[in-house]
């Protein structure tokens, strides 16, 4: 699993009953998010939510190399959560990987219930969570929104390459040994991580410097926008 | 532009499998997808009975085998973990030209491949005989929610525009000297991103201001608004219809 663009999980690799099973989970947590992203999605969060997706659908092609042989790309999806919050966020993640399933036969149509619940459910819940926490704890800064961008991306990254752990160990097709595919991907993913958090924190930290009002997590987290002093 | 009509892998040509709605293919190759998985690995003929019907849809919507083998070489990684799994994988060995291999591995091995590279082919005719457009009219059409179709629309409007910026801005850095392609590098990467990030941004806000004014509602408006006739799903039905009855036969004759 040198190769990082088998984040998206194929056609049977997992097996049937769990594929469904995700595809089930997916669809319950995707609808919470439907409904709870309609009170979000006004004027400015409408076309912000459609630049974030194509974002992260464009910026997953381009691969950049971490380690000699192993490139990897982004996910996007704590970048996702800044910007538009954790329920429209999640939408974009999950509208880029239907658009990769059904166009670019990118991750298998039966296994994207995996893929969205790995990569845009756990990966975005733990990535906004850490968004949430940080926010209130760390002091009042642009270089605290970068290093919580950071952060956020690292453990996003890491826990959806972990979902995939777990869904290989409930119904994975083969037997590899279940250490070593955890040591494997948290490893790599780890790298991807610290690359995807610094484009994340670069990202942020550009538009919270020029648009504070496009931020999604300032305005719910600091009532008062950070550029307005400076 | 021509931004959000087309899609890489759309295939212009008129055929049968072209005019059909959008939403019947989406369903039958969803459909005949979840036959695949289900299949069990074991099932070998039953393999060859999905591959000769993807081989018959390809011919009715006139897609050259070519240009299909081509652009399934998206599923390397996963032919490359499947090449690995019988020399990795645990359980009965084998011998084979001197190497020992695990039956599991090489079951597992056949699995993914078969089944990724099935999947990945009708994905393919889906996406060869759909555009964009079509897509997510049918997704419109199979009650997908209005949220979900909005943020596609306008990913798809917008990933366009990302493109030839972030294209544009390359070749601006390329031009003064620098090629940042290492980790080490990756600030410039970044810091291009940002900026690329809030070009694209001001730019699809005045498109977004633009469409509300022009009466956008969260929904694009559709040239036909008929549903797709019963006979066309009768039609594409026969692909998932003809995929299960392979798998009956061989779970029985097995």
């Amino acid at each position: 699993m040198d190769d990082v663009r088998a984040m998206h999980i194929a056609n049977g690799i997992i097996n049937g009953p769990v594929s469904a099973i995700f595809i089930v989970v997916a669809v319950a947590g995707l609808a919470v998010c439907v409904r709870r992203a309609r009170v979000d999605l006004d004027d400015r969060l409408a076309p912000m939510a459609g630049l974030v997706a194509a974002f992260i659908f464009a910026v997953q092609m381009l691969n950049f190399q971490v380690l000699p042989g192993v490139s990897g790309h982004l996910l996007g999806g704590t970048l996702a959560v800044i910007l538009v919050g954790p329920w429209v966020g999640a939408l974009c993640v999950a509208t880029v990987l239907l658009v990769q399933a059904l166009v670019f036969a990118d991750g298998g149509l039966t296994a994207i219930g995996l893929n969205i619940t790995n990569m845009a459910l756990i990966g975005t819940a733990a990535a906004y969570l850490l968004v949430a926490l940080l926010l209130r704890v760390l002091p009042r800064t642009i270089a605290s929104l970068g290093a919580t961008a950071l952060i956020a991306s690292v453990i996003g990254v890491v826990v959806a390459s972990l979902g995939f752990v777990a869904e290989y160990a409930l119904g994975g097709t083969t037997q590899l040994s279940l250490g070593g595919i955890a040591a494997t991907m948290a490893g790599v993913h780890t790298l991807i991580g610290v690359g995807e958090g610094l484009i994340a924190a670069t990202t942020v930290v550009t538009v919270a410097k020029v648009r504070p009002d496009l931020v999604y997590a300032l305005r719910a987290f600091r009532k008062q926008p950070i550029g307005a002093q400076a | 532009m021509g931004a959000g009509h087309a899609h890489p892998l759309h295939l212009d040509r008129d055929s049968r499998v072209h005019r059909l709605a959008p939403e019947v293919k989406i369903v039958a190759t969803l459909l005949f997808t979840i036959v695949v998985v289900v299949t069990p690995r074991e099932e070998f003929a039953a393999f060859a009975g999905y591959a000769v019907l993807i081989a018959l849809v390809a011919l009715l919507a006139r897609v050259p085998a070519g240009w299909l083998l081509k652009r399934s070489t998206i599923e390397l990684p996963f032919v490359l973990l499947a090449v690995v799994l019988p020399v990795l994988g645990h359980g009965e060995r084998v011998d084979w030209l001197g190497m020992s291999l695990s039956v599991d591995g090489l079951h597992g091995a056949w699995n993914i491949f078969a089944k990724g590279t099935l999947g990945v082919l009708a994905s393919l005719l889906l996406a060869a005989t759909t555009t964009m457009r079509d897509l997510i009219l049918g997704l419109d059409r199979l009650r997908c929610p209005t949220v979900i179709t909005q943020i596609m629309t306008f990913m798809l409007r917008y990933v366009d525009v990302l493109i030839d910026d972030a294209r544009r801005m390359r070749i601006a850095r390329l031009s003064r000297g620098y090629d940042p392609r290492f980790l080490w590098q990756v600030k410039a990467f970044a810091v291009g991103v940002g900026a690329l990030f809030l070009r694209s941004y001001e730019r699809g806000e005045r498109v977004y201001l633009a469409m509300l004014s022009r009466g956008y509602a969260g929904r694009m408006p559709s040239p036909v608004e008929a549903t797709a006739p019963a006979r066309e799903w009768a039609l594409s039905s026969a692909l998932p219809v003809a995929a299960a009855g392979i798998a009956v036969a061989a779970a029985v004759l097995a």
